[in-house]
């Protein structure tokens, strides 16, 4: 948390809605608004400049999702790429999970960098030959060629959720994944695309009964077994998949009781969490509600052990976040590859770092103006008291259209990706 | 960004905590603000769930998170029977209206009376001052609004006398005018100060249990809602079904007390509903 973190990337695209590394670091992908996904590659370390880590530029782009229109609804499905995971590695071509509101697609990105020549059959225009006027035969050579990184789609994954799907995570076993929606959480093997398996409904048979919906929900990053899911209301609950075939029932319910004292009409929403993450090593799991952010141990389900105010000051704004929808906005978050911190996103283009360990947080802007290359970032900080100092922004100045919802933390080094609407900000810290 | 609004103060500072559990569970004294404010964030709930995108299938993480604030606004005006008192008060005002409204309100006095005393677990008094403090940000549009409309309080209306067994027809253009008369003409009694709070709130409570008549206040609000979204259950679904209730049927579907003769008049409330679109568009806007 000492480290300087320095910017290094900025990219310009449509509204970013995802971002995430895959198992080595070396590919990063973003979802848009409009469907599309852009994977940057790495760029090995260059012997120039040896203090800082390689560059990250664009790999591949692909168109992966389309709008739809739900003929019987009269509903528009938007195009918007919810969620992106990779699978881990297996040969030379990359794979990856996309999904919008309702359909996910297994993407296969391969590279080429060699092409055959010297064809019989075919000129080089690929114009068929009249085999007649053959009177030798060769043997084809591959040369090489430019590298073109093709992204195809290998699997769809349709009509299996009635309602938005909000998280899709793939299995330690690396032949099945789940995909959540708001009612319901389906299982899915990879080769098998015409049946899933529903491992969760809340559905109540009168819809004019739901009061809580599903928010999030991760596979166990070693147990290959068990699944948690969080809550509108709060609650995560772990489900063990061989104790039933349907898991309604869970194994484990976290939720914090409430405190009397800051109950209000907003409670149950701010309450609500919009992201649930396993950390690497599998033992404890992190939350995110409104204000903030929540570590909890397996093992211990009556409270969290950690919590980390995301922006406190909010607390008594909250009837305004309310009525301009703020309140509903849902922030992401991720740990780093050692578990030790955790980072999340807040307003004004501000993203937050706690560390673990020192109990240190840091804030920090991910804007072009406060972020030129290679330059340190400053920390920020907002003033809550009524004498603001300098180089702090009061409350009221906050930007709340300027969001960071999406971040993701390189599995290994020091190297953060932000998702700042439709720009994409990567840093990392000065190796000294 | 925010709304530059008035910081609420409370005003019976001394009538909160302790006292208040000594009272019972029932009587809570209440500013009148943080009445007004309740109010006010009860009708910014309720015009969100009606003015969910019909494009898109709307948010339902979003919806059920409005509905539930709606159904805990609800819960707490019964529990303080505020909410029976406006129930009272709008049972009087259906005046020549709806023979269907009118044999509901008959049913339900009871219903509603049983509903306010039955015990409900409530935050104690020292949260209430907490959540007042909280909420220093007044939404300076809804409030503007209620206080407007505060001027012709509808609660008036209280003292016409219970009209049931009147004809059916209750968008007539004669409803409509009778029910702005009552409002505009003032009345001596409601000129009373925080002890009426009740009524001269709900003279601007919108909200009924059970089913409203065409209210101006309301159409007012509603002018330009799309009507066909009133159905909770259409709104957690994002489709849009047929029969179409009134505005503010939809508190009936989220109200635990709500009468099952929701479902009976339905297919009868459908084609009333229909035309109670058309009124509003003629006479509302």
């Amino acid at each position: 948390m000492d480290q300087d973190m320095c910017s290094l990337f900025c990219f310009s695209a449509d509204i970013i809605s995802t971002v995430e590394f895959n198992y080595s670091g070396e590919l990063l992908a973003t979802g848009d608004k409009g469907g599309r996904v852009v994977i940057f590659q790495h760029e090995q370390e260059s012997k120039n400049r040896p203090h800082l880590r390689g560059e990250y530029n664009v790999y591949s782009t692909f168109q992966s999702h389309e709008p739809e229109f739900d003929y019987l609804k009269s509903l528009e499905i938007e195009e918007k790429i919810n969620k992106i995971r990779w699978l881990p590695q297996q040969n030379a071509a990359h794979f990856l999970l996309s999904t919008n509101d309702k359909t996910i697609k297994l993407w296969k990105i391969s590279e080429r960098d060699k092409r055959a020549e010297g064809y019989n059959l075919k000129d080089e225009d690929g114009r068929l030959l009249d085999p007649f006027r053959i009177t030798s035969l060769r043997v084809p050579v591959l040369l090489p060629m430019d590298l073109m990184v093709e992204a195809s789609p290998r699997r769809i994954f349709a009509n299996a959720h009635t309602y938005h799907i909000n998280s899709i995570s793939v299995n330690s076993d690396h032949e099945t994944y789940l995909s959540a929606d708001d009612l319901r959480i389906n299982l899915w093997h990879l080769e098998i695309t015409d049946r899933s398996f529903n491992i969760v409904d809340i559905k109540p048979a009168n819809m004019e009964e739901l009061t809580e919906v599903i928010t999030a929900a991760e596979c166990h990053p070693h147990q290959c077994n068990v699944f948690v899911y969080s809550s509108s209301k709060g609650t995560i609950r772990l489900c063990d998949m061989r104790a039933a075939a349907l898991c309604d029932r869970h194994s484990k319910f976290f939720e914090e009781p409430e405190d009397p004292s800051s109950r209000s009409f907003f409670s149950e929403i701010i309450s609500s969490i919009s992201d649930v993450k396993f950390s690497h090593s599998g033992r404890y799991m992190m939350t995110r509600d409104y204000l903030s952010v929540k570590v909890w141990d397996l093992n211990m389900e009556n409270r969290p052990v950690e919590t980390y105010q995301v922006h406190e000051y909010l607390r008594s704004k909250l009837c305004s976040l309310y009525e301009n929808d703020c309140i509903f906005d849902k922030f992401e978050c991720c740990w780093n590859g050692s578990d030790s911190a955790i980072m999340t996103g807040s307003y004004n283009n501000f993203f937050r770092m706690f560390d673990r360990n020192t109990r240190r947080d840091i804030t920090l802007e991910a804007s072009r103006e406060s972020s030129k290359p290679r330059a340190t970032l400053k920390p920020r900080k907002v003033s809550t008291g009524g004498k603001r100092k300098k180089d702090e922004i009061s409350v009221d100045s906050l930007d709340f259209n300027k969001k960071i919802l999406h971040t993701a933390w390189h599995p290994k080094d020091n190297v953060i990706a932000v998702a700042a609407t439709n720009n994409l900000y990567i840093f990392q810290d000065k190796i000294n | 960004m925010f709304a530059k609004g008035t910081k609420r103060k409370f005003s019976d500072p001394g009538e909160e905590p302790a006292l208040g559990a000594e009272l019972g569970p029932v009587v809570r004294p209440l500013s009148s603000t943080y009445s007004l404010q309740r109010q006010s964030l009860l009708d910014m709930s309720l015009i969100k769930l009606q003015l969910c995108h019909m494009l898109v299938e709307p948010n339902l993480c979003r919806s059920v998170l409005i509905a539930n604030t709606v159904r805990q606004i609800q819960e707490e005006m019964t529990q303080d029977g505020t909410w029976q008192i406006m129930t009272q008060a709008l049972a009087a005002a259906q005046c020549p209206a709806d023979r269907l409204v009118a044999t509901e309100v008959l049913c339900r006095p009871s219903e509603a009376l049983a509903a306010a005393q039955s015990p409900k677990p409530l935050p104690a008094g020292p949260e209430e001052e907490e959540e007042e403090e909280e909420e220093e940000v007044v939404v300076a549009a809804a409030m503007e609004e209620d206080v407007d409309s505060e001027a012709n309080p509808l609660s008036s209306s209280s003292f016409l006398p219970a009209p049931f067994g009147a004809e059916p027809g209750w968008e007539d253009e004669e409803d409509d005018s009778e029910d702005e008369d009552s409002e505009e003409c003032p009345s001596d009694a409601e000129d009373v100060p925080d002890s009426r709070r009740g009524d001269q709130v709900f003279g601007t409570f919108e909200i009924k249990h059970p089913a409203p008549p065409p209210d101006p206040a309301l159409e007012e609000l509603f002018s330009d809602v799309d009507p066909s979204y009133y159905d909770l259950d259409t709104v957690l679904t994002g489709m849009q079904s047929t029969p179409k209730m009134g505005p503010y049927d939809l508190l009936d579907s989220l109200s635990p007390h709500a009468a099952p003769a929701l479902s009976t008049g339905t297919s009868c409330r459908s084609d009333l509903n229909e035309l109670d679109h058309i009124m509003e568009i003629i006479v509302g806007s």
